[in-house]
C-alpha cells in the first residue's frame, strides 16, 4: 500500500492532470490481463475435467501436464486467415465480435475484489452490471445477421429469445439481493453480508431458491450447456459463430468465457459475500474470492459433463413458467420477511 | 403430486446425474496413451499382409488363387505361369490395401500358409498408390517378420 501510494505521488507529480487517465488504464490492465490468462486456462481446464468425467485424461502432449495447450491454441487461431463470406455484411461482420468480447470485459468494473479494490465504485453498480450484460447479447445478434447464412442466423434468433427470456428471472433474482442489501453498490452488498458468524451471514441462505435461479439463469445467460442452444453443434453447425474464423472465432470465445467468469464473480459477490471469509477465525480478502469462483467455474464445466441440451420449448418453459413466477413469489416473500423480526441478515 | 413437486424442486435428478459425473471425476483413467503405451496383441491379430518361404528360401505360394476367389473386398490380383522346372507360380501377387478390410480370409482359405496377416498395424502411405503392396513387397515383409509370423502359428496350431 505504501509503495502504492508513492507510485502515486510520484506520478501525480510527473503528469499532473494526465495521470489519472494513465493510472487508470494500469488499473484495467490489472484487471483485464488476468482474466485473459484465466480465459486461456479455463479452456484448458475444461477439457481436462471434460474429459476426467468422462475417464481419460484430456490434452497432455503440448508441454508438461499440457499447460501449454492454451498457448498452442491461440497461436494457432491468430495465425489463422480471417475468412470474410462474399455475402456477408462486411462492418457488422468484423464488429460483431468486438460487441460480444467488450461487455463481458465492461462489465467488469465494478466488480469489488477486496475491500475498496474496484476500479469504479459506484453507486448504481448492479444497474451498470444488468445493463451492461444485456448488452452481449447484440454481438450475437449481429454476428447471426451479418453471416448471412441459415445456421447463423437461426443460432441468433435463438440466442436473443433465450437470453431475453433470462436476463428478466436474473433481474429479479438481483432486486431480491437488492432489497436484503438495501444497496445497489457492488460493495455495499458484500458488507451487508459480513457478520460475527462467518458464512451464516451471506445471503445464499435467506435468498437461497434466488441464489440457485441466478445461477442456472447465469449459465443460460453465456449460452453454455445444457443452454448451449445458441450454438447447438448437433443442430445448427455452430450457431451464430458459424462462420467465423480465425481470431473473429477466437474473440468469441474468449467472450463466452470471460462472461462464465463474470457470473461466477457476481454470483460471488452478491450471494457468497465476495472477499469475506467463511469461518470468523480466518481474514477476508480477495482469496477467497477467487476460491468463491472457481468453485463456479468449476460447476460450469461439471455442468456441461453432465447434462444433455435442453429442447427449446423446455428451455422456454423453464425461463418463463419457473423461474419468474419463483423469482416474483421470493421478491414478496423476501419483502414480506424483511419486515417480521425474523429477518436476521 | 406433492412428491413429484419437492423432486423437481429440490432438483434432485440433476444432483442425482451431477453425482454420478462427480464420481467418475476420480476414476482412475483407462486411456491408453498410444505412442507411450500399447494394447495387448493377440496371436490371431490381422494387420499387414505378408507371403511367407519355406526353410529352403522357396516361396510358399502355388498360385492356386483360392485368396483371390475368396477375398469379399476384392483387393487380390494374381497372375500365374509356370516356372522353369515345371511348377506353377505367381508372376504377379498385389494386394491394395486400400480395398482390403482386414478380414483374415485370405489367410484362411491359403493350404500352405504363404499369404499371413502379420502383427503389424503402424504404417502408412505417403502418396496414393504406396498402399498397394507388390509380391516383392509382401515377400519383403514376410522376410522381415517371419520369426513373429511363425510363433503366431504355432501358438494358434493347437485350436485348428
Amino acid at each position: 500500500m505504501a509503495l502504492l501510494q508513492t507510485i502515486q505521488q510520484m506520478g501525480q507529480g510527473l503528469l499532473g492532470a494526465a495521470w489519472l487517465p494513465v493510472w487508470t488504464v494500469v488499473k484495467i490492465l490489472v484487471i483485464v490481463l488476468p482474466i485473459m490468462g484465466t480465459v486461456a486456462y479455463l479452456t484448458l481446464a475444461e477439457r481436462k475435467i471434460l474429459g476426467w468425467m468422462q475417464v481419460r485424461p484430456g490434452p497432455n502432449r503440448v508441454g508438461p501436464w499440457g499447460l501449454l495447450q492454451p498457448l498452442a491454441d491461440g497461436i494457432k487461431l491468430l495465425l489463422k486467415e480471417v475468412i470474410i463470406p462474399a455475402n456477408s455484411s462486411k462492418y457488422l461482420f468484423l464488429a460483431a465480435p468486438v460487441l460480444a468480447l467488450a461487455p463481458a470485459l465492461a462489465a467488469w468494473a465494478v466488480i469489488p475484489f477486496d475491500d475498496g479494490m474496484a476500479l469504479a465504485d459506484v453507486n448504481a453498480g448492479l444497474l451498470y452490471i444488468l445493463a451492461i450484460t444485456s448488452l452481449g447479447v447484440y454481438g450475437i445478434i449481429i454476428a447471426g445477421w451479418a453471416s448471412n447464412s441459415k445456421y447463423a442466423f437461426l443460432g441468433a434468433l435463438r440466442s436473443l429469445a433465450q437470453i431475453v427470456s433470462y436476463e428478466l428471472a436474473m433481474g429479479f433474482a438481483l432486486v431480491c439481493v437488492l432489497l436484503a442489501a438495501q444497496s445497489m453498490n457492488m460493495g455495499d452488498i458484500v458488507r451487508g453480508q459480513q457478520s460475527q458468524y462467518g458464512l451464516l451471514g451471506w445471503y445464499f441462505i435467506p435468498l437461497f431458491p434466488m441464489f440457485v435461479v441466478y445461477f442456472i439463469a447465469g449459465v443460460a445467460e453465456t449460452n453454455r450447456a445444457p443452454f448451449d442452444l445458441a450454438e447447438d453443434e448437433s443442430v445448427i453447425v455452430a450457431g451464430f459463430h458459424t462462420e467465423y474464423s480465425g481470431m473473429g472465432f477466437a474473440l468469441f470465445f474468449l467472450a463466452e468465457y470471460a462472461n462464465m467468469i463474470l457470473i461466477s464473480a457476481l454470483t460471488s459477490v452478491m450471494f457468497l459475500g465476495g472477499w469475506l471469509s467463511p469461518v470468523p477465525f480466518l481474514p477476508n480478502s480477495i482469496i477467497w474470492l477467487l476460491v468463491k469462483m472457481s468453485f463456479f467455474l468449476f460447476l460450469f464445466l461439471w455442468f456441461r459433463a453432465t447434462f444433455p441440451r435442453y429442447r427449446y420449448d423446455q428451455l422456454m418453459r423453464l425461463g418463463w413458467k419457473v423461474f419468474i413466477p419463483l423469482t416474483l413469489i421470493w421478491v414478496a416473500v423476501v419483502a414480506a420477511w424483511m419486515q417480521t423480526p425474523l429477518w436476521l441478515w | 403430486m406433492a412428491n413429484n413437486f419437492f423432486k423437481t424442486f429440490l432438483l434432485l435428478e440433476l444432483l442425482k446425474g451431477l453425482s454420478v459425473t462427480g464420481r467418475y471425476f476420480f476414476a482412475r483413467h483407462i486411456t491408453v496413451e498410444y505412442p507411450d503405451e500399447k494394447t495387448p496383441q493377440g496371436f490371431r491379430f490381422r494387420g499387414l499382409h505378408a507371403q511367407r518361404r519355406y526353410a529352403n528360401g522357396e516361396e510358399r505360394c502355388i498360385g492356386c488363387k483360392l485368396c483371390e476367389a475368396v477375398c469379399p473386398a476384392l483387393a487380390i490380383k494374381i497372375e500365374i505361369a509356370e516356372r522353369e522346372d515345371g511348377t506353377r507360380r505367381t508372376t504377379q501377387y498385389d494386394i491394395d490395401l486400400t480395398k482390403c478390410i482386414f478380414c483374415g480370409f485370405c489367410e484362411e482359405s491359403c493350404p500352405v500358409d504363404a499369404i499371413v496377416e502379420t502383427r503389424v498395424f503402424e504404417y502408412h502411405g505417403e502418396k496414393c498408390g504406396d498402399l498397394y503392396y507388390t509380391k516383392p513387397m509382401l515377400l519383403a515383409n514376410g522376410d522381415k517378420h517371419e520369426e513373429q509370423i511363425a510363433m503366431d502359428r504355432a501358438a494358434d496350431a493347437k485350436y485348428r
